[in-house]
């Protein structure tokens, strides 16, 4: 899927279609920030560099990086994606991993409130293990239980920062 | 006061029983998140600012200086002890440092490295001392279009002569720009969508955690290695005779090579190693054992790259200038404290200056001291599994954003934040110039906002001061220069191609 590699010496050019998704994000981000800038109003009298100035400039540079990215996309420019000790990048992209673990993310993001860091944050901790391969539940479970709780305490007794317990207010 | 009595004062502070089990922890701490694979010294910072926030101010400073020297060291150990290197600037270490390890050599290269990192921590930090007080108090008598100027110019650094694609930079760093802009500092709400989860801008903490920690997991996640990687077991680290005899000459001229080009905006470590590989193999007696394992190879570029991080406090403590990743982050560290960063820190604030500056010469030496023995350990640590590490970034990333103030709405920004940094890895795009422009931008308009108010809104006071100028001619040149580049060598085209597409 995304493993891109220049090509030597043939008469082939690779287009790496996604950059046209990443050209055409900038746009909209570009668009958005000129657009945010036009409801800005004027500053007050003393402030000389209007609210919407940087803006403006900031916005109008993403547009032209997203017309120049996409023009280097067409002329086969690729990017170097990034290496790394525990990458492999001769296998293919494995999206479905990642958007399992956004949406373990997703459920943390949800559930804090109400049932507390000491309870989802265990669960965030199972459920990415899990996700990535982890296939030893009992011990998942113990491990994730342990760094949650103990962070809780640890930022409690520790750091003097209450992290709100959610459900078991009052029973940590 | 003379700068020694200062830099004495600094110890007294840190020498306290207290203070002395904060930089203890803070370089164990360091050390042992810096050696999991995965985790650069960037993001051992990331993940570990949290822990510093409610200790005192001068004990969190003390404990970052062990965190930032041990998250380093940390680092070296894996490229060593692993066949592929986790930074840019432990590429080069990696090249002889694994050899040297497959060969059975690993003991030698950990030593060379580790002490190696000293003599260029200790030396580089007493550059430091001497050079950045006289430069802070140059530049504070600067006003603000110099400053002003001065920001353009970091900005500018990062971005156009760092890192290979210019383009992918400019939009890293326009994308960090767009970042900084969120917020109601200017007296209106800027891209907050309505919010006021957003009034006060997205906290740059919540930031680098997401580029940092999240997007690297996530990315890591998405490429996870099925094989395990062949770690190379260790004892304890030691050197004959004949190897310190290889390896103090390269040791020093890899700190000439690393501190310089740490100290200028847009040096790095990456050329300062390369350059000091590439001295040691034309120097060395034997330079037919530089590519099978030589030490001479670990120990200047690992004393380069030491050096170099010890030079990026130059203008991080004297002009409150990041120019690399980690030093991005120290910055956010003080500045969490609500301390002014800039020229006025060394007068401002003194003692905390001094102390952080003695804390780093005692952080390096606790680094000696505990690295040595403790080599083996830290290898155990590269076999953690897989699924445990990266939950367990998920997990301390989640609970460093929440920490923050305990907002769901900030996991939610880490989340969003920690998808782009997903996105910036698979298309190429550098981390650092984002990350120097959500904590820069804001600056620049500040710096703008204040030569206007004082010139009563007459433009050309930007370019009424001689370091200004200086600057800006200095940009232009460069700019110059990559324009020249870039249209000399067109890229040779074939006549006829045809297209291969690439579905992602």
């Amino acid at each position: 899927m995304t493993t891109i590699e220049k090509p030597v010496g043939t008469g082939t050019r690779i287009v790496d279609k996604a950059q046209y998704g990443l050209a055409a994000f900038l746009a909209v981000v570009g668009a958005y920030v000129v657009y945010d800038a036009t409801t800005l109003e004027d500053g007050f009298a003393d402030q000389p560099v209007q609210p919407y100035a940087f803006p403006y400039v900031v916005g109008a540079a993403l547009l032209l990086l997203a017309a120049l990215l996409a023009i280097a996309t067409a002329r086969g420019d690729a990017p170097t994606v990034e290496d790394g000790e525990d990458v492999d990048l001769t296998e293919p992209s494995d999206w479905v991993t990642v958007m399992k673990l956004v949406a373990v993310f997703v459920a943390n993001i949800l559930l804090i409130d109400w049932l507390g860091w000491a309870i989802t944050g265990a669960m965030l901790f199972v459920g990415t293990a899990y996700v990535l391969g982890s296939r030893t539940l009992i011990r998942d479970v113990a491990v994730g239980v342990a760094l949650s709780v103990g962070t809780w305490y640890g930022f409690y007794s520790g750091l003097g920062l209450a992290i709100p317990a959610g459900v078991l207010d009052g029973i940590l | 006061m003379g700068n020694l009595d200062l830099l004495l004062e600094g110890f007294q502070t840190a020498l306290t029983l207290e203070n002395l089990f904060y930089a203890l922890l803070g370089v164990f701490l360091g050390t042992a998140v810096g050696v999991l694979p995965g985790i650069g010294p960037a993001m051992t910072l990331a993940l570990l600012l949290p822990i510093t926030y409610s200790v005192g101010v001068d004990s969190a400073l003390i404990m970052f200086a062990g965190i930032y020297y041990g998250g380093m060291y940390g680092g070296s150990t894996t490229s060593i002890l692993l066949n592929t290197p986790g930074e840019s600037s432990s590429v080069v270490t990696a090249i002889e440092g694994n050899k040297m390890a497959k060969k059975g050599r690993a003991a030698q290269a950990l030593a060379t490295a580790a002490i190696g990192s000293f003599v260029a921590g200790t030396i580089g930090t007493a550059l430091v001392v001497l050079f950045a007080p006289p430069l802070a108090s140059q530049v504070v008598k600067l006003g603000g279009p110099s400053n002003f100027a001065l920001l353009l110019l970091a900005l500018f650094a990062v971005t156009a002569v760092l890192g290979t694609s210019r383009l992918r930079g400019f939009i890293a760093l326009f994308l960090g720009l767009a970042i900084g802009l969120v917020g109601g500092q200017t007296g209106q709400q800027r891209l907050t969508f309505g919010s006021p989860l957003l009034a006060d801008g997205i906290d740059i903490v919540v930031v680098a955690v997401a580029i940092f920690a999240i997007g690297e997991a996530l990315w890591v996640a998405a490429h996870l290695r099925r094989r395990p990687l062949d770690i190379i077991p260790v004892g304890q680290p030691w050197m004959s005779r004949e190897d310190w005899g290889r390896s103090w000459k390269p040791w020093l001229r890899g700190t000439a090579f690393g501190f310089p080009f740490g100290a200028i905006p847009a040096g790095g470590a990456e050329i300062p190693t390369l350059l000091s590989y590439a001295t040691e193999r034309k120097l060395a007696k034997h330079p037919e054992e530089f590519g099978k394992g030589a030490i001479e190879g670990v120990a200047g570029p690992e004393a380069a790259n030491n050096a170099s991080a010890a030079g990026t406090l130059v203008p991080l403590l004297a002009i409150g200038l990041p120019t690399t990743a980690t030093a991005a982050i120290m910055l956010l560290a003080i500045q969490s404290y609500g301390i002014e960063t800039g020229p006025q820190l060394f007068t401002g604030e003194p003692e905390l200056v001094w102390a952080l500056l003695a804390s780093l010469f005692i952080g390096n030496t606790l680094l000696l001291l505990l690295n040595l023995p403790l080599a083996p350990l830290w290898a155990k640590l590269l076999q953690v599994p897989r699924p445990y590490l990266y939950a367990g970034i998920l997990f301390f990333a989640s609970l460093g954003a929440y920490s923050v103030s305990f907002q769901p709405f900030d996991l939610g920004i880490l989340l969003v934040i920690g998808l782009l940094g997903l996105a910036m890895r698979r298309f190429g795009l550098p981390v650092l110039p984002l990350i120097i422009g959500v904590i820069l931008g804001p600056k620049l308009e500040d710096q703008l906002t204040t030569s206007l108010q004082i010139s009563s809104g007459d433009i050309s006071t930007l370019w009424s001061e001689p370091v200004a100028v200086i600057v800006y001619v200095f940009i232009a040149a460069t700019l110059v220069f990559i324009v020249a580049n870039g249209l000399r060598k067109p890229q040779a085209e074939p006549a006829t191609d045809d297209k291969e597409e690439v579905s992602a």
